[in-house]
């Protein structure tokens, strides 16, 4: 058995044993994070192998399906990250997790979700990527909705099973549309021949974009993220910071690589451009008024998400990728440390209840502020080359994203320092921030290690393990760039401290901003309510009355009139469907006979 | 030797009229059933499974069995597989056993017969041995207004077989016999003029039978009114003769006639995926939610036939049907199963009346769950390679070059479901299993092991062809 295939079929044994064999048994949290760790080791055996591997799973004659396996450095840089972030959050979880009733279901649900996200990242084909895509759809749901009792974590489950499901409604007609154009489904045999219009292809690449819109949570179809934050925090961590929501850029540029730049260059590229660039600032906007740390969190996920969709859109899909890299380490680590938070201050998430856990919980304060400060790009953490490379990109091609951009990086550093000077600084500002305490060791060495990756992940010899390499990672220039982003995190930052050290409650009221742009409420109300629901109960009320009414009214006509005549015969009803059932057969003999 | 399988049920079912234990009886023989069928579905290819009893000498009408090919073979496994699982989970009313686990065994034996059949006439006529139980357990056993529906669907699907009838003879005095392997072979003796009008009779009547819309209103009701084993049976198996009779009878002998009606068949389809997905949406019952799903993903089957009757030779079509075919019938006999078993440990399959079933149900939560999943297209389980082949056969001939065609377009707009199934469904599933519990939930009981026999056995077939979707395709070569 190839070490590949077990790199992928291991979780997914483990997360099959755990539900059939071991239901009840305590060792099955074990058992997860040691396939985790597992996945891990063979990952780095793995790296940089270029290898594939295959086998039919749906023939029909010359046309097959295939579960297919393609080691490349994409792949196997990519699995560093996924494994490598699984395996410290199954160790964390390890603690987080301990007293829960349901923490077998929850290591499970870890177990399918890195089955379902390594297939998309090894997959040589579309129809796995799509088949994975959605495996890891449902393990997002399963994890999200972990607390299913409660409305909202329900409720949050369901928005994001569906608003992936409405981009992957794009993503499986792009898909169809390529397999027409290029009469292939392998990445690596795709070609675009001359003949095709690049409005054609623009079109198919728009609609693939489509389900990287769903999974990376981008502008319009972001509103699931945020809430999926019910979910345990270690999760948030793993699927919605690091890994899942990252599979979109992975997936855009892994198309990109595969049916070549130029298909890219023009009108899809541009447009991809731009939803993530405005991603980016709609959603850093959002971020500066949020007072949950895990929704802060999620809104600054969305917004380098956003980033990260932008470089691919301007075909520097490298530099996406190596800020998907660092990203992941620093926002896993920022994750975990507001999980570590949330668990000390008794699950409260507000964090203007907090203050002071710097000094209360010095390890979880330390290593937050240092993936904090990768986070807001200051300069020699990993963040801050790679938010670098895609600034570079944004100047050379497109001005304007360029300043949106750089906007972002003054709005970030404000809403991330407004976050750590709320609640990791100042007096505590409720009892469950004063008895907090820090955290046991089986949470703080996660920590400790991610904050180490996000300091040095930008440099060059860890970017060995990235899954790309651009040309200048980790390289120093004192160039109009670096000025740019020097100056927007120093007002960013300078402005948020000014503004809220020594703050009890949130100076700033900005409606929009805090009802996020008031998107959430006009899906809710205006999508799903009025149009969706209200549509559905008109086409129901025609349904029953024009269909079932009107043309089915006359056959009902016909079936009183009938029953009349079968009650005349004084015919059971037995004797009633007997005939309706002879009358046929005897017709068949009519015919047959006297025909 | 295929007439065992088919007349061991019939044998058994006039041995419980004599007094045989009904349920005892029925659970052997469909277990008996299933083992023999699997087996002959898996050895379709040898022809000691053709049988040919004369019955009249002229015109020639023979009984006739057999498998002309692995469609057959994969129906005659849905119904063995679905017929052990719906006498496995129901639960006769006091004093009506014999009935009900007779009538049963009824249906399966005329779905058996009418996949196995060579035969024209007899292909017609187990279809109608079967219908004749179906009505009877709605009429006698059902819920609501049972006489009311028993009548609907009567009415209904005596005429669409009527009109199918019609086109039947038709073809049949055409081509001047009732072998069907015959009356394909003569196929030129069908006119062009003939062949529209036949086509059309052939539309509707299968069409009517499988609710193509607007012929669909029948069946929600029915469904929410019949007992579980006659939902399961039929939903999962007997509805499936109307599209395997386009896919054996229609494409076959009358492919140019079909392309007249392309463009109304995929506009109907629509209606059966966006129209009945939209009324399926607004359903406060999940009884009749279920029903509605079914008849709006009997659309993709014939987004399947549309593909093949657009581009003729169309290699992924026809099995892509027929694996579709098979994954809906099991699951959707999964989900009637489960959706009785919610009614009898709660009481209500009302939405509004239902909530946190997961905490004292976790298993019926858990099946429930993958059935859900398997309903709207979850790879890994049945449903999805059924409905990825579907789309890519609708595809065929489309090469970037010129403009997308009306079966793309249609696909595209059916593609679209995939999200409605998902509302409707993960819908439900939060009203009945998560959030808070209620009174009707509280103590609401489990599965218990007798339970969870014919559930796993369906949840099997499904990850078996979810997982590894050539375990059924290698039986099409």
């Amino acid at each position: 058995m190839n070490l590949a295939w077990i790199l992928l079929f291991l979780p997914l044994a483990v997360a099959a044993a755990c539900q059939l064999v071991l239901p009840k048994s305590p060792i099955v949290p074990l058992v997860s994070t040691a396939s985790a760790v597992a996945t891990l080791v063979i990952s780095f055996l793995l790296l940089g192998k270029i290898e594939t591997h295959s086998f039919n799973w749906a023939t029909i004659g010359d046309f097959n399906l295939q579960i297919g396996i393609q080691l490349d450095r994409l792949s196997t840089g990519m699995m560093i990250v996924v494994t490598g972030v699984g395996a410290l959050v199954h160790i964390f979880s390890l603690a987080y997790m301990k007293d829960d009733s349901a923490k077998n279901r929850y290591f499970t649900g870890l177990a399918l979700f890195m089955f379902s996200m390594t297939g998309i990242v090894l997959a040589n084909n579309f129809i796995m990527t799509f088949i994975f895509w959605e495996l890891v759809g449902l393990s997002s749901y399963l994890l999200i909705g972990h607390w299913y009792q409660k409305e909202s974590a329900a409720d949050a489950a369901k928005k994001a099973f569906l608003c992936n499901r409405v981009g992957d409604f794009g993503f499986m007609v792009g898909i169809l549309m390529l397999w027409g154009i290029t009469g292939t489904l392998s990445f690596s045999e795709m070609a675009v021949p001359a003949t095709i219009s690049s409005g054609v292809i623009g079109a198919a690449i728009l609609c693939i974009f489509c389900g990287a819109v769903g999974k990376s949570a981008q502008l319009p179809l972001h509103v699931w993220l945020p809430d999926a934050m019910e979910g345990p925090t270690p999760v948030s961590a793993l699927i919605h910071a690091a890994t899942m929501v990252a599979a979109g850029v992975y997936m855009l540029f892994r198309v990109q690589l595969s049916i070549g730049t130029e298909a890219f260059d023009g009108f899809a590229g541009t447009t991809i451009a731009y939803v993530g660039g405005f991603t980016a600032l709609i959603a850093a906007l959002m971020a500066t008024q949020q007072d949950d740390i895990k929704r802060v969190l999620a809104y600054s996920t969305l917004s380098q998400l956003g980033y990260m969709v932008m470089a691919v859109g301007l075909l520097a899909g490298e530099a996406g990728m190596f800020h998907l890299f660092t990203h992941a380490w620093f926002k896993a680590l920022l994750f975990l440390g507001s999980g570590a938070v949330i668990h000390a201050c008794h699950h409260e998430q507000n964090i203007w209840k907090m203050g002071g856990l710097l000094k209360k919980m010095p390890i979880t304060g330390i290593t937050f502020f240092l993936g904090f400060a990768a986070l807001i790009a200051v300069p020699f953490t990993s963040g801050f080359f790679s938010k670098e490379l895609i600034l570079e990109a944004a100047h050379e091609k497109q001005p304007l994203l360029f300043w949106i951009a750089a906007f972002v990086a003054v709005l970030t550093p404000f809403y991330m320092t407004r976050l750590f000077v709320v609640a990791f600084l100042g007096k505590a500002k409720s009892d469950n921030a004063d008895h907090a305490h820090e955290v046991s060791p089986l949470m703080f060495i996660p920590l400790v290690i991610l904050s180490i990756l996000a300091l040095i992940a930008g440099y060059g010899f860890v970017n060995a393990y990235a899954p790309a390499a651009p040309e200048h990672a980790g390289e120093f220039h004192l160039n109009f760039l670096f000025w740019v982003s020097a100056i927007a995190l120093i007002i960013g930052a300078g402005a948020a401290f000014l503004l809220y050290a020594g703050k009890d409650k949130d100076p700033l009221s900005i409606p929009l901003f805090k009802n996020r742009f008031y998107i959430d409420g006009i899906y809710d109300h205006f999508l799903v309510r009025y149009f969706q629901d209200a549509f559905a109960a008109i086409i129901h009320f025609f349904d029953e009355f024009l269909i079932n009414g009107l043309l089915v009214g006359g056959l009902s006509r016909g079936a009183a009139s009938t029953g009349n005549l079968f009650r005349k015969l004084q015919s059971g009803q037995l004797q009633a469907y007997s005939f309706a059932f002879g009358l046929g057969v005897i017709l068949v003999i009519y015919f047959t006979v006297f025909l | 030797m295929l007439a065992i399988l088919v007349f061991f049920p019939i044998i058994a079912f006039i041995a419980i009229l004599l007094g045989a234990p009904a349920r005892l009886t029925t659970i052997s023989v469909a277990a008996a059933n299933l083992v023999l069928g699997i087996y002959a579905a898996f050895s379709w290819q040898c022809t000691c499974w053709s049988l040919s009893l004369p019955v009249l000498e002229k015109p020639a009408l023979n009984l006739a069995f057999g498998f002309p090919d692995g469609m057959s073979a994969i129906m005659v496994l849905l119904t063995v597989i679905v017929t052990l699982a719906a006498v496995l989970s129901g639960k006769a009313p006091e004093g009506k056993d014999k009935l009900y686990f007779g009538s049963s065994l009824l249906i399966s034996a005329g779905a058996l017969g009418a996949f196995a059949a060579t035969d024209l006439f007899f292909f017609y006529a187990f279809h109608e041995l079967a219908l004749i139980p179906t009505f009877l357990m709605i009429g006698m056993l059902g819920r609501g207004d049972r006489k009311e529906t028993a009548w609907k669907i009567t009415i209904y699907l005596g005429l669409g077989s009527i009109i199918l009838l019609a086109g039947l003879v038709w073809l049949a005095n055409l081509t001047g016999t009732y072998d069907i392997a015959d009356m394909i072979a003569a196929k030129d003796k069908v006119d062009p003029a003939s062949q529209i009008s036949i086509a059309a009779l052939l539309l509707v009547g299968f069409g009517t039978l499988v609710s193509l819309f607007p012929f669909h209103s029948w069946a929600a009701p029915a469904y929410a009114s019949a007992p579980a084993p006659v939902a399961m049976l039929h939903a999962g198996v007997l509805k499936k003769f109307g599209l395997y009779g386009l896919l054996r009878i229609a494409i076959p002998l009358v492919p140019d006639g079909l392309q007249t009606w392309l463009t109304p068949l995929l506009v109907l389809l629509l209606g059966n995926i966006l129209w009945v997905g939209f009324v399926t949406i607004s359903q406060k019952r999940l009884d009749t939610m279920l029903g509605n799903s079914s008849v709006m993903h009997m659309g993709y089957i014939f987004l399947a036939i549309a593909a093949l009757i657009a581009f003729p030779g169309n290699p992924l079509a026809q099995p892509a049907a027929v694996l579709l075919m098979f994954a809906h019938g099991v699951s959707i006999a999964l989900l009637f199963g489960l959706a009785d078993r919610i009614e009898r440990n709660t009481g209500t399959l009302d939405l509004q009346d239902l909530g946190g079933l997961a905490k004292s149900a976790p298993k019926l939560a858990f099946i429930f769950g993958i059935a859900a999943m398997a309903s709207i297209g979850l790879p890994g389980l049945a449903n999805f390679s059924g409905e990825v082949l579907v789309f890519l056969s609708a595809f065929k001939g489309y090469n970037g070059t010129a403009s997308l065609g009306p079966v793309q377009i249609a696909c595209i707009l059916s593609i679209w479901g995939v999200v409605i199934s998902a509302v409707y469904m993960l819908r439900a599933y939060r009203n009945i299993f998560q959030g808070p519990a209620v009174k009707s939930t509280e103590s609401a009981a489990d599965l218990t092991l007798v339970d969870r026999i014919p559930a796993v056995l369906l949840v099997l077939a499904l990850f078996a062809v979810g997982l590894y979707p050539n375990i059924l395709l290698n039986l099409l070569k």
